[in-house]
């Protein structure tokens, strides 16, 4: 299958590995990844910071740029939230009903990386091995805007080595949210210290989750008290196997 | 499209916000502010994380064992949304069955007519005193302070209420009004402040109750003014009800001749029958009950039983200005069951005064803005992760993601429309979306984010940023951006652009 990679934003510039774990991922299982050099951002920070004004042209770029593919896919779940949820409304809300059509239609087609591995290639067992003890935040887009609900658990189940531990309270945000984070910043960090508190109950050795914004958010918190703990997208477990192990950086 | 575009800059002078100055929507400081001083109180802490805790699970429990309860939270929502549609001839309606059936309709444009109303019904009878039952729309009104100022005591019968009220206290949450208080500190409250209490008094809950049954018993056998809201009222019948947990509310509603409700106008349901639907999500949701203990309903007067002098004050307080709002206006679907407030991460831990309203935790976020005009309360759309725990739980479906989102937009394009200098916000935003909207300036600006490498100082993580990124580096490190970006990396290694178009 010839899948176009939305790489998001986030990634593309500061987590470049999760991106090309997915590259990696995909072409193991004998799909063709494409990546659309033209691509750019969702709009997702924008809009919920109330700047859909300045989110539209982002909106119009997205559906340009990958309209034209019958499978798209991103290795995060709030920025397909994004595409999925908010890019019509976007459109509709400066009066682009033709934009807005559109946009329903490629959301259509874009998928969240569990998502399209469970429900689009049929698979749960991706041949993955990675022997280390992992706790795993479903992310809050990925739960209540996506609804993948346990796609990327099983997905996680089946890599061989891997011990995967509950985390308490796994349902509760662990105070991301954008730029919640830095406009209230307290209640953020209040958040997240309850979070890192799951985390450290688990004796995992990584949290992994689908989505660099949250992992980026747990794991500035578990690295700035020390605590030995490192996060780890879904990707970059599911891209390594006994074979060929995937390197993890920071 | 509305007037003032989908974001209803300027507002509309025919839908004022309520007024200023009277009543409790709004705060003195910013939410974010607020939140500071309350997540720094460990009893406060304490307290709610526990009783939230409770409640959710309480909650989860009882809504687990109705096979349809995805129906019946769209059956409410659909009835919300189609009575909401015809409010005017449907509240035309409710006032000519109350009065026919013995009642007086008044009609409040805002919190101080409503409360000059009551005064003035109140002063009629010759009363100095009243007996209330637990209603939101009179703490949104202020209309305690405000009989006061007439020289009329107004006395809280619902316990958690009059734990709030003999504190000098004000409500933290929508069902449990003094849930940021444990039964210690409720036992100092008593001692000190209720006349004639046991001075051995334990911090045994049963104790506790039966000290505040004792207290209010004198007061029920005297009042002759009750006061209070209405959870609903039926168009077609005319009927008023409220659903309570203590049966103090009972006694307020049969006992004294006179009996005033204040009730928001969305308070309304078309036909008896409709009762079914929300007195089935509304207990299931709120106390996790599977019923209300007390449920009370009355029409009009009814001779020689109950109050002969019945009075109903339909309030409006920024109601119309938050119904024209398309999006928005969902929010006047809420039944005030404080599912929202248990489930949110935020509330769990900043409590309800951080929101400075009466309408605390998410459904507050999207509620208090509209009624007061968003830039009254601009804080409190942000005042959430965009979490969604919220909207699961909602009884009757409120898309508060949706709304805080769009409020969002509207206090952006309202400080756009207004100010003619942008905040450093609005320049950053700008420059973001200029950068984005083009992959060359977008790639350049990636290559000038890898001068933040030098930020690490040689270490594998950024501790400390500059403001406003500061707000992130004081609890969380940084990422060190890459050597090299997922783009680059693809352009190195497998060439040219392969799909897509530049457009």
């Amino acid at each position: 299958m010839r899948i176009a990679l939305f790489v998001t934003c986030l990634a593309d510039t500061m987590f470049p590995d999760v991106a090309k774990a997915t590259v990696r991922l995909l072409e193991r299982l004998g799909h063709e990844v494409v990546f659309p050099a033209a691509q750019t951002c969702c709009g997702q920070m924008h809009v919920n910071t109330g700047y859909q004004r300045e989110a539209l042209p982002l909106v119009r770029r997205y559906v340009e740029v990958f309209e034209p593919f019958d499978a798209v896919v991103a290795p995060s779940g709030s920025c397909v939230g994004s595409i999925r949820h908010q890019h019509a409304m976007v459109a509709r809300n400066f009066g682009d009903e033709a934009l807005a059509d559109r946009a329903e239609a490629v959301a259509g087609r874009s998928r969240e990386l569990s998502e399209l591995l469970v429900d689009v290639l049929g698979v749960t067992d991706v041949g993955a091995h990675f022997p280390h003890r992992v706790t795993y935040h479903p992310t809050c887009h990925s739960l209540r805007m996506l609804r993948v609900g346990d796609r990327p658990l099983r997905l996680l189940r089946a890599v061989k080595g891997i011990d995967v531990v509950e985390l308490p309270a796994a349902e509760e945000c662990c105070g991301f949210g954008g730029t919640f984070a830095v406009k209230n910043a307290d209640t953020s960090t209040a958040m997240l210290a309850d979070k890192m508190r799951n985390v450290l109950a688990t004796d995992a050795e990584f949290c992994s989750a689908s989505d660099s914004s949250c992992l980026m958010h747990i794991g500035g918190g578990l690295s700035r008290l020390r605590t030995g703990v490192r996060t780890i997208h879904l990707a970059q477990i599911l891209a390594g196997t006994e074979d060929q192990p995937w390197e993890v950086t920071v | 499209m509305n007037e003032g575009g989908p974001f209803h800059v300027g507002g509309d002078p025919a839908t004022p916000p309520a007024p200023r100055g009277v009543g409790h929507l709004r705060g003195a400081d910013p939410f974010p502010a607020a939140a500071r001083a309350a997540l720094a109180d460990s009893q406060l802490r304490r307290n709610i994380g526990k009783a939230t805790a409770t409640i959710r699970a309480k909650r989860a429990d009882v809504v687990g064992e109705v096979d349809d309860w995805e129906e019946l939270r769209e059956a409410g929502r659909a009835l919300k949304t189609a009575t909401m549609a015809r409010l005017p001839e449907l509240l035309t309606q409710l006032e000519e069955r109350v009065t026919a059936a013995g009642g007086t309709v008044h009609w409040a444009r805002d919190a101080a007519e409503a409360n000059a109303i009551v005064t003035d019904v109140v002063g009629a009878t010759g009363s100095d005193e009243v007996v209330k039952v637990k209603s939101m729309a009179t703490q949104e009104i202020g209309l305690n302070e405000a009989l006061a100022e007439a020289g009329i005591a107004a006395i809280e019968t619902d316990l958690a209420e009059l734990i709030v009220q003999l504190g000098d206290d004000t409500p933290s949450h929508i069902l449990v009004p003094a849930i940021h208080r444990n039964r210690a500190e409720i036992r100092e409250i008593f001692l000190r402040e209720m006349p004639g209490v046991d001075p051995d008094l334990t911090d045994e809950p049963r104790r506790l109750a039966m000290a505040a049954r004792a207290h209010l018993r004198r007061k029920f056998l005297s009042a002759r003014v009750g006061v209070s809201g209405a959870n609903f009222a039926v168009a077609e019948t005319g009927t008023l009800s409220v659903v309570e947990s203590e049966g103090n509310g009972r006694m307020c509603l049969t006992l004294p001749e006179t009996l005033i409700t204040v009730m928001g106008i969305e308070k309304l349901v078309p036909t008896w029958q409709d009762l079914e639907v929300f007195l089935q999500l509304l207990p299931r949701s709120s106390t996790g009950e599977r019923m209300n203990p007390y449920t009370s309903m009355w029409t009009g007067v009814h001779p020689g039983d109950g109050p002969t002098d019945v009075h109903l004050v339909l309030l409006d307080n920024g109601r119309t200005a938050t119904l024209v709002d398309e999006v928005g206006r969902q929010a006047l679907h809420c039944i005030r069951c404080s599912a929202c407030l248990n489930v949110c991460p935020v509330y769990e831990r900043t409590g309800g005064h951080a929101y400075g309203s009466v309408y605390p935790g998410p459904i507050g976020a999207i509620l208090s803005p509209q009624l007061t005009g968003v830039e009254d309360n601009a804080s409190l759309p942000f005042a959430s992760s965009l979490c969604g725990a919220c909207y699961d739980v909602c009884p009757v479906k409120i898309n508060i993601p949706e709304v805080l989102v769009h409020l969002r937009a509207r206090h952006v394009e309202e400080r756009r429309a207004t100010r003619t200098v942008p905040n450093a916000e609005e320049v950053a935003m700008a420059a973001a979306g200029w950068v984005m909207a083009d992959p060359g300036r977008y790639a350049a600006a990636q290559r000038a984010a890898r001068m933040g490498r030098i930020l690490a100082a040689g270490g594998d993580r950024i501790r400390a940023l500059p403001p406003p990124l500061s707000a992130w580096t004081a609890s969380r490190d940084a990422p060190k951006p890459p050597t090299e970006t997922f783009r680059d990396w693809w352009a190195r290694t497998r060439g040219a652009d392969d799909g897509g178009h530049t457009p």
